[in-house]
């Protein structure tokens, strides 16, 4: 079982998903840089937060054209898992591996704080270790985190059980009070049709260990060994 | 002797004609045009220190744990045991911000995050000091609004928390906002890099942004008053661009691990002038560069725009001779452009050449070494006169009548807890005081959690951040009351140090080494000069006493807008030590029935005038700025160490900085931060009540325990002299202080946290 982190110039949550994955975990990984396209030896691959060329352009409009995005297809193709963090949603979102588009939030300022997410789906390989409608604490950190859809994607999203997390309150229910960006139906994580491929806002590398103030991450880090090493 | 130059010329570069002169004398011919320009930025105070230098002298900057202290290099760096080493820095971008706060601050972050990983230092934490004018103006709201936003554009992209700081509000600073703007690195202790250009025959590496015709003059226009003209100054503030920034730290982290580099500099203030002219004189050689050599933005520009340029995000590295194509495959896999644009000497000169002309030839040393002026110190009369202002002149809260009272409260509201004087009312006041208020609406702007090792978020008395690998956590904050500066500016400076050094302690930190952003007035006014002056002598005392040395610094003076000087602010950056995770301490009460106390004096009879003096409840209620603020040096000494053993000891389990807003807010921030109240007030006093409620004197320390350790507490305190008080005890929702206050958590909780947002939103 080995993990590849994704390095585009600029992006910055590599470090810390390193961390939980070889540290935490003590499981195999590597940095790999963006220019690397071969992927082959790579289970999971995680596209971390950060900055992307800057995201002078829309977010992750031009790391989309980064050599590595080729193996990332070949991995969404052949099932492998892909999972998009912060940045790397919105870079999947504009690499079409993923639908709708991340716009600026809707209060328009940056934003850095705690969010409920309620696990909408647990038949997916990044949350089977959750319960469904299950609310976990998991920090958020974008000025463009705001999931905006056409209303025939949106629908066939929710039709289909794509919508993974939802922005939530802490007793699960999905208000706007709740919604910290303006995203469409609170949706704070989808994945694709086969599921193998999920992005999300929040940062589950930044709540892995209860002294950072909280460990519900776990529950996807932990989905996602039960999924690559099933125990017998 | 009339000088050759004409005074609009010396005007444009800050020079005065005295020192033309000198310049021409040292060197023995008049200077080129380029020379002038060089020495107009290298003598200007922003680099020079002409009017500091003297008093800087007079601060402690050496201890057993200090590795690179203050004017060696640039930061300053502290050993904290295991190999490891904290480098730090603050750094002042207040002219900039005050003309274009989004471009301003954010440049400000980007200069002083280079400044740390120049050293070899990976950065891990931003902090910042801001300091406005008050919200309902609408130039200060932009202002405001702009500054959080581009130190928020500029860090989160580069990926760093910005995990404490500071922002007081106060007409003072209206039109001369100050931005101070501080990161800190971790380093291997035996990897750092210098700044240093040594070994003859080894190259100059200019990489990062190409050179543009922004920000020329940038250090000469910190370096004067701002006036109505400083918005045609615009130009000489830069833009940032925070994606090459990264790049660039990235790239100089990865050349760390191989041994092609002597040295590095990062261009700020002065470019490519001050970057060349300090290598060559810190590595006692000599350097020599052709301008033609350095990419440019833009056709045309001339040697004295390429030598003055602060066109941001960009490094000069000395690589080993023979290794240049080494070094810049590491910046090209990076995609960072880098171009070889001159060479060590050793004949202690700095050249710069156009092709084959030479446009400026001149010693380091004489580059480095500004004439410096000391003043007389004069206090000025009409400071005695504020400072002998007595507060008894000022009517004092009334309190309750005990009997049948305190059922009512909070129900059926009395006329007397209705007025705008009563303690009640006050408190909300205070706490819906901007300054007081969460900062929590500016620091959400602000990515604090990446890195993942902010262990105490924004907040609290001061923020702790785990350190990988270890059982240990730096703690880290800013602090500083200029109206306590300009009321009284040595125990001023005291006082910043001492709150800042508090502010570490409560959240179990021994303290270690200071940073400092010196902000004021024009010095050449004997006025602020004498501000100047004594603030130092009062900061450096508490450096003394408390053992923390200052190991880097900066000085933004001219803080002055149409004459009007801002208050002394002496901004105090500290870091901080815990040997043990399991060892922090917050600000929260914890549990019903915990009992809080009061470590420090108590409020007195005698004390009411310095308690009062420079308070926010002063200025507030009776809009009042006078009196004199005192601290005693040894009591805070003693107050500290008792409270830092209180949380070895584990005996007890919150603790928090009485500060501005005295006593109330303290326990109102404490059960805010608990969600859990306050009650069994036992506190009596014999003077003014709103001294002893909303006064600000020095040395106190709110902590919560269980009742079960208090005669610990008390045996502990006793033994260190430390006076140790009962409060009350943690419990129900309110907070109640018989007589005085009773007001739910929920009201103060609600008052204090949407205070600021709602601030800026009014208009």
């Amino acid at each position: 079982m080995k993990f590849g982190v994704i390095v585009f110039p600029g992006t910055w949550s590599d470090r810390d998903c390193y961390h939980v994955l070889k540290e935490i975990y003590g499981l195999d990984v590597d940095y790999v840089w963006h220019k690397e396209q071969d992927l082959s030896a790579y289970d999971c691959v995680i596209l971390p937060g950060g900055f992307s060329y800057g995201d002078y352009l829309r977010c992750g409009a031009v790391a989309r054209f980064s050599p590595v995005m080729e193996g990332v297809k070949r991995m969404a193709d052949e099932g492998k898992l892909v999972f998009g963090i912060c940045n790397g949603f919105q870079i999947l979102c504009e690499a079409g591996l993923l639908p709708g588009t991340l716009i600026v939030n809707n209060h328009l300022q940056f934003r850095c704080a705690w969010s409920n997410l309620r696990v909408e789906q647990n038949n997916t390989p990044f949350t089977s270790a959750c319960r469904p409608g299950q609310v976990i604490g998991v920090p958020i950190a974008h000025g463009q985190g705001n999931y905006f859809a056409e209303p025939g994607v949106l629908s066939a999203l929710e039709s289909e059980g794509r919508v993974v997390f939802r922005y939530a309150t802490a007793t699960g229910e999905v208000t706007s009070a709740a919604n910290p960006n303006g995203s469409l139906n609170g949706i704070a994580g989808i994945v694709n049709a086969h599921r193998n491929v999920l992005g999300m806002m929040p940062h589950p590398e930044r709540c892995s260990e209860a002294l950072l103030g909280g460990s519900d991450g776990r529950f996807i880090w932990d989905s996602i060994l039960r999924h690559l090493a099933p125990t017998p | 002797m009339p000088t050759k130059v004409d005074k609009k010329i010396l005007d444009e570069i800050a020079l005065s004609p005295d020192e033309y002169d000198l310049i021409e004398r040292r060197l023995g011919r008049e200077p080129t045009p380029v020379e002038l320009g060089i020495f107009g930025a290298m003598w200007s105070e922003h680099c020079g220190y002409k009017h500091s230098k003297p008093l800087l002298r007079l601060f402690p900057t050496t201890g057993e744990r200090v590795l690179i202290s203050l004017g060696e290099e640039n930061a300053g760096v502290v050993d904290i045991g295991d190999g490891q080493a904290v480098v730090m820095k603050i750094e002042s971008h207040n002219h900039p911000s005050a003309i274009e706060p989004f471009q301003g601050a954010a440049t400000g972050v980007g200069g002083i995050i280079r400044d740390i990983f120049t050293m070899g230092a990976r950065p891990i934490a931003l902090l910042n000091s801001l300091r406005f004018g008050p919200l309902d103006d609408s130039r200060n709201r932009f202002l405001f609004n702009g500054v959080v936003a581009g130190i928020a554009a500029y860090g989160n992209c580069m990926g760093l928390p910005t995990v404490a700081g500071e922002v007081y509000f106060d007409p003072t600073y209206t039109q001369n906002p100050l931005v101070n703007a501080m990161c800190v690195g971790l380093a291997q202790a035996g990897s750092l890099i210098r700044a240093r250009a040594a070994g003859a025959g080894n190259s100059l590496l200019l990489v990062g942004a190409d050179t543009g015709r922004d920000g020329i003059h940038g250090a000469t226009f910190a370096s004067v008053e701002l006036d109505d003209a400083s918005e045609e100054r615009r130009p000489a503030v830069q833009v940032g661009n925070p994606f090459m920034e990264k790049l660039l730290m990235e790239a100089c982290l990865e050349l760390l691990h191989t041994d092609y580099v002597v040295g590095m500099q990062d261009l700020g203030a002065a470019g490519l002038t001050s970057s060349i002219v300090e290598c060559a004189d810190k590595g006692g050689s000599g350097v020599e560069i052709d301008v033609l050599k350095v990419s440019r933005r833009e056709r045309g520009m001339t040697p004295y725009e390429i030598m003055l340029s602060e066109s941001q995000e960009r490094m000069l590295v000395i690589v080993k001779q023979g290794y240049e194509d080494k070094v810049k495959a590491v910046f090209d896999r990076w995609d960072l452009h880098s171009d070889v644009i001159g060479h060590v000497t050793d004949d202690g000169m700095v050249r710069v050449r156009e092709g084959d002309k030479v446009v400026a030839n001149l010693p380091a040393e004489l580059l480095t070494s500004p004439p410096t002026y000391t003043r007389e110190v004069i206090k000025p009369a009409w400071l005695s006169k504020l400072q002998t202002f007595s507060f008894r002149r000022l009517p004092d809260i009334q309190a309750e009548p005990k009997h049948g009272a305190k059922e009512s409260w909070g129900l059926s509201q009395s006329d007397s807890i209705k007025s705008e004087r009563s303690a009640n009312q006050i408190l909300l006041r205070l706490l819906a005081s901007p300054t007081i208020a969460s900062k929590e609406y500016v620091y959400r702007q602000y990515d604090h959690q990446v890195l993942t090792n902010t262990v105490v978020a924004p907040g609290a008395d001061a923020a702790v951040l785990r350190i990988k690998g270890t059982r240990k956590a730096i703690a880290l904050t800013t602090d500083c009351n200029g109206r306590f500066c300009y009321l009284e500016p040595q125990a001023g400076g005291a006082i910043a140090v001492a709150e800042a050094a508090r502010n570490l302690v409560c959240v179990g930190a021994k303290p270690l080494a200071v940073t400092d952003c010196l902000n004021f007035g024009n010095p050449e006014k004997p006025d602020i000069y004498y501000q100047l002056d004594q603030v130092v002598r009062g900061m450096a005392e508490a450096c003394r006493t408390l053992d923390t040395p200052v190991i880097s610094g900066n000085v933004s003076l001219y803080n002055e807008t149409n004459g009007e000087a801002v208050h002394p602010t002496p901004v105090v950056g500290m870091v901080g030590l815990i040997d043990d995770l399991d060892r922090i301490c917050r600000p929260a009460f914890q549990q019903e029935g915990d009992f809080v106390l009061m470590l420090g004096g108590a409020p007195s009879r005698g004390a009411d005038d310095a308690a009062l003096a420079g308070s926010e409840y002063a200025s507030l209620v009776h809009d009042k700025l006078a009196g004199r603020p005192q601290i005693d040096l040894d009591l805070e000494s003693r107050l500290q160490s008792c409270c830092l053993q209180a949380i070895h000891q584990r005996l007890i389990k919150s603790a928090h900085d009485c500060a501005e807003g005295g006593l109330a807010v303290a326990l109102a921030e404490s059960c805010i931060a608990g969600h859990i109240g306050f009650k069994d007030w036992s506190l009596a006093w014999d003077g003014r009540n709103d001294a002893a409620l909303f006064g600000e004197a020095q040395s106190r320390i709110i902590v919560s325990l269980a009742p079960g350790m208090v005669s610990k507490m008390i045996d502990l305190a006793r033994a260190a002299r430390v006076p140790v008080t009962k409060l009350g005890t943690v419990g129900g929702d309110r907070l109640v202080i018989e007589g005085h206050i009773d007001l739910s958590v929920r009201e103060l909780e609600q008052v204090w946290r949407s205070a600021l947002e709602s601030a800026v939103q009014a208009s």
